[in-house]
């Protein structure tokens, strides 16, 4: 200890940068790779926050009045107009995705192989419909002339903010059915057998939930506000 | 450490799915019903934050995790709260002076 503090007090010098640092004391009791998503997480949370409250910022300062989006969002279905449903189809689909990935990383620890990598087949299978839902949406207001700088139906703030939240968080489930693809090759391929590594289905999985509660977030703020 | 996971029983993954399935139809309700004012805005956010509770809390195992991990991670976002208020306030200096400035001549 009395070693400890004259070191110190002499500043050290370059070589105890290392044993000052190598302290040999894990703070997380988790898997690397799990503590590490959680940090990519956090800044992902900061990124789509910072998006949010962009978009809150322009329609709060808008003149023109903000397009409604229960009706912007409405689709008339065998004769019937119905408002948000889309987005509301969409967001069943993304829940049941997140189920079914909260069962994938149960049979992942329980090591059932197969039925791991059927329930992550079928998230993959929902998270590309969701995608496959977002572009017919994306679609259908761009012929009815929306646009990043303008649109008939009000406030022209609401296009950039619309392609921009919905854009970035379609590109995350995009990115995720891929992941989640390579994980269900490795799952089937019998690579956690080998390695004991089935956390890696639940790291994948925290990936998955998180693109599931973002969702949430938008639904609320963009769509129902 | 890394042999024990995160383990628990499928039954919970099930009712924490049905019950975001029933908030995600409330949530859906406020919109059919055309709710207006701030019982329409307390009732979304009140779905939104029970739902984001349970799927941070269940579907991402935070309620098993060691505390230095839950801190580590949920309290850095309540920094957003100061961004949110600011610009909030930005916001809403920018519309007072463009309702005077754009609409002051008519």
């Amino acid at each position: 200890m009395a070693q400890d503090i004259s070191s110190t007090a002499k500043g050290g010098g370059h070589g105890a940068i290392i044993p000052d640092w190598a302290g040999d004391r894990q703070v997380f009791q988790v898997p690397w790779g799990k503590g590490m998503m959680w940090i990519f997480l956090l800044s992902d949370t900061f990124i789509f926050s910072c998006f949010l409250t962009a978009y809150m910022t322009v329609r709060m300062s808008a003149t023109d009045p903000w397009p409604n989006a229960s009706e912007v969002f409405a689709l008339t279905i065998f004769g019937q107009h119905l408002p948000l449903i889309l987005i509301a189809i969409m967001t069943f689909v993304l829940i049941t995705s997140s189920g079914t990935m909260a069962m994938a990383v149960n049979f992942a620890y329980r090591k059932d192989k197969r039925k791991t990598a059927i329930m992550l087949l079928l998230t993959i299978v929902l998270g590309a419909s969701f995608v496959g839902m977002q572009a017919f949406e994306w679609t259908k207001l761009i012929e009815e002339g929306v646009r990043p700088w303008g649109n008939p139906m009000g406030a022209a703030q609401f296009g950039a903010s619309f392609f921009m939240i919905t854009g970035f968080h379609g590109l995350h489930v995009s990115a995720g059915v891929i992941y989640l693809a390579v994980i269900a090759r490795k799952v089937l391929k019998g690579d956690y057998d080998r390695s004991g590594r089935y956390q890696n289905v639940e790291i994948a999985g925290l990936y998955w939930h998180f693109v599931d509660l973002v969702w949430v977030f938008i639904f609320a703020f963009f769509y129902l506000w | 450490m890394a042999e024990v996971g995160q383990q628990h029983p499928i039954g919970i993954y099930l009712k924490i799915w049905v019950l975001l399935f029933i908030l995600s139809g409330f949530s859906y309700m406020v919109d059919i019903l055309h709710l207006e004012g701030l019982l329409r805005w307390s009732l979304i956010l009140l779905f939104m934050f029970l739902k984001a509770g349970l799927i941070v809390a269940v579907f991402m195992h935070m309620m098993w995790e060691r505390l230095a991990l839950v801190y580590t991670i949920l309290l850095p976002p309540l920094c957003l709260l100061v961004l949110v208020g600011l610009m909030a306030v930005e916001a809403d200096y920018t519309f007072l002076t463009r309702e005077v400035f754009f609409f002051a001549g008519d």
